[in-house]
């Protein structure tokens, strides 16, 4: 366990110092979303105490300094995800808005009656809802690929069922099963249907080297706060020509070139898509949040959770053998170190309430997935979910703690 | 485990293990569903009303130890009580379940109300989040209950 540095790590996070009962935290819900370490912190209250003012709009040297901060945030996303143009990424409130913002944008003025949107079972709703907004509003229809006993896409039959699908929808990582899939094979196999491949990057950019061009995508959408950056704006990147082609989303200020009477002239890329006051201060804590992302290096990150994964895995499954049920791939190459377990039939809120106990801090739920619940045959899993600051202590505190759901519901 | 006794009553695990009156009842018996969407757990309750008196009363769906502990009890202390003692015992538990009127002030407790086993969920206000899991099927009840 030597890749990452991670009682170092650790210590750049305040909230992991912290106590709670005498005891320290245990945090395992970096899939719901990440904490903080003080570099971030300190880039949004040294912004707004030394350097806040508004963007884009006034002629003065404070403003400017601001708006070059706010579009330098903008190039680090770019670099990071390896975009073309700065201008393709697209400032939002989070990944939900981003997904909604294709759905609304470039599928309102594509997809009309008897279309085929092509969505995974193992979709977050943020990318299932916003398309069967579609199906209410425009009669089109969406066909789901299903999942192997293990928690992978099963894809005997995707080219059928990409068969005159306008648009390719599907998760790069589950949020609830850990499963990465095969997103550069996806994208291709939309595009020799004449889809669109749309990619809810989400669960994968905060823990994985992030290649869109590689991918071939056309659309991806992620959340600045699962990834060390803070909540309240996401990112969608999209390829220039389509980014250009769509009408926009939210009309407003920021957003227009001209107004008149008569109507409106939108903005260039990217303001066209960036309606009002944007998330200042949140962009530089993001671009603050990719900083301390490269220093470790996302290869490095990788590898480290790999490490992390394997070894719950090893634990998880010697210690309880059949009372415990992990769910989805258990190769360590084609999933992250998110978890979804069943423990002796211990619902999930039960379950934990007990890990509470020792500050082991899991979520208990749907996961915004109720389809994947369904076919799982559950209303709710408990997940642990790690990430760059998380251990193999913390899997044995898991392990641990277990072990005294047992000693109360055994 | 220390600092769960309060939670995890004896009775509440009893109930959660072996629920009473589990199963549906056709219809004319009125039937509500409720959701818990911080969970995706569900509740079926069936109520059979007559003369004014709980005929009889069914619970079905699936969930934690303390919705269908909660569920089970209730569905005992209702079975065969006329509705204006049944909507005094929903009142009384929603306000050991700290639920504000529908003013939002605190409620009163009637104390000529019995809770009986019911008493044992009173750990849960510790827990503001299981809240809504012991409450679920007594809304689904009221639900059910303004369908009769």
């Amino acid at each position: 366990m030597t890749t990452l540095d991670v009682a170092a790590i650790k210590r750049q996070f305040p909230l992991l110092q912290r106590e709670l009962n005498g005891m320290p935290l245990v945090y395992l819900d970096s899939a719901n979303t990440s904490q903080k370490p003080q570099v971030v912190i300190d880039s949004m209250s040294t912004f707004m105490e030394r350097a806040y003012s508004p963007i884009n709009r006034s002629a003065y040297q404070l403003a400017a300094e601001a708006t070059d901060a706010y579009e330098g945030a903008r190039v680090k996303v770019q670099r990071f995800v390896n975009a073309r143009r700065a201008h393709e990424i697209i400032f939002t409130k989070n990944a939900t808005e981003a997904l909604n913002l294709v759905a609304y944008a470039w599928g309102r003025a594509n997809l009309h009656e008897g279309d085929v949107v092509l969505l995974t079972h193992m979709e977050h709703h943020a990318n299932i809802v916003p398309w069967q907004m579609l199906v209410q509003e425009r009669g089109i229809v969406v066909r789901w690929v299903p999942l192997t006993a293990d928690g992978q896409l099963d894809l005997a039959t995707l080219p059928q069922l990409l068969e005159g699908a306008k648009v390719f929808g599907f998760t790069a990582m589950s949020n609830v099963m850990g499963t990465i899939t095969p997103v550069q094979q996806l994208c291709s196999a939309a595009h020799q249907a004449g889809a669109l491949a749309v990619v809810d990057a989400c669960q994968y950019v905060p823990h994985n080297v992030t290649d869109v061009q590689a991918w071939g995508a056309d659309f991806i959408a992620f959340s600045s706060h699962k990834m060390c950056g803070p909540t309240g704006i996401g990112v969608l990147w999209g390829r220039e020509e389509l980014l250009q082609a769509m009408p926009p989303f939210l009309g407003g200020g920021n957003m227009i070139a001209d107004v008149r009477l008569d109507g409106f002239t939108c903005a260039e890329l990217p303001a066209k898509f960036e309606a009002g006051t944007p998330p200042i201060t949140e962009a530089i804590g993001l671009g603050a949040a990719i900083d301390f992302l490269c220093e470790l290096g996302m290869a490095n990150v990788r590898r480290h959770e790999i490490e992390i994964a394997g070894y719950a895995l090893r634990t998880l499954n010697e210690r309880f053998g059949s009372d415990i049920r992990l769910h989805g791939p258990c190769n360590v190459e084609v999933r992250g170190a998110t978890f979804s377990l069943e423990f002796r039939g211990i619902h999930p809120h039960d379950l934990s309430q007990v890990l509470d106990q020792t500050n082991v801090c899991v979520r208990a739920g749907h996961h915004c997935a109720k389809p994947l619940m369904r076919e799982l045959g559950v209303n709710a899993t408990a997940r642990a979910s790690f990430y760059l600051y998380n251990d193999t202590h913390d899997v044995d505190m898991l392990a641990d703690a277990l072990d005294s759901a047992s000693d109360i519901f055994g | 485990m220390p600092g769960l006794e309060d939670l995890y009553r004896e009775i509440i695990l009893d109930h959660h293990r072996t629920p009473r009156n589990r199963g549906e009842l056709p219809p004319p018996a009125a039937h509500a569903v409720g959701h818990n969407p911080l969970c995706g757990d569900e509740i079926d309750v069936y109520v059979q009303v007559a003369n004014g008196v709980i005929a009889d009363v069914k619970v079905g769906g699936s969930g934690c130890s303390i919705s269908q502990s909660s569920a089970s009890m209730m569905s005992q202390a209702i079975k065969g009580k006329p509705l204006p003692d049944v909507l005094a015992l929903v009142r009384r538990f929603k306000g050991m379940m700290s639920i504000p009127d529908e003013d939002g002030n605190p409620m009163e407790p009637d104390l000529t109300v019995k809770l009986g086993d019911l008493e044992a969920l009173q750990g849960v206000v510790k827990y503001p989040v299981r809240i809504k899991c012991a409450t679920l099927s007594w809304n689904t009840l009221l639900d059910a209950l303004a369908q009769s």
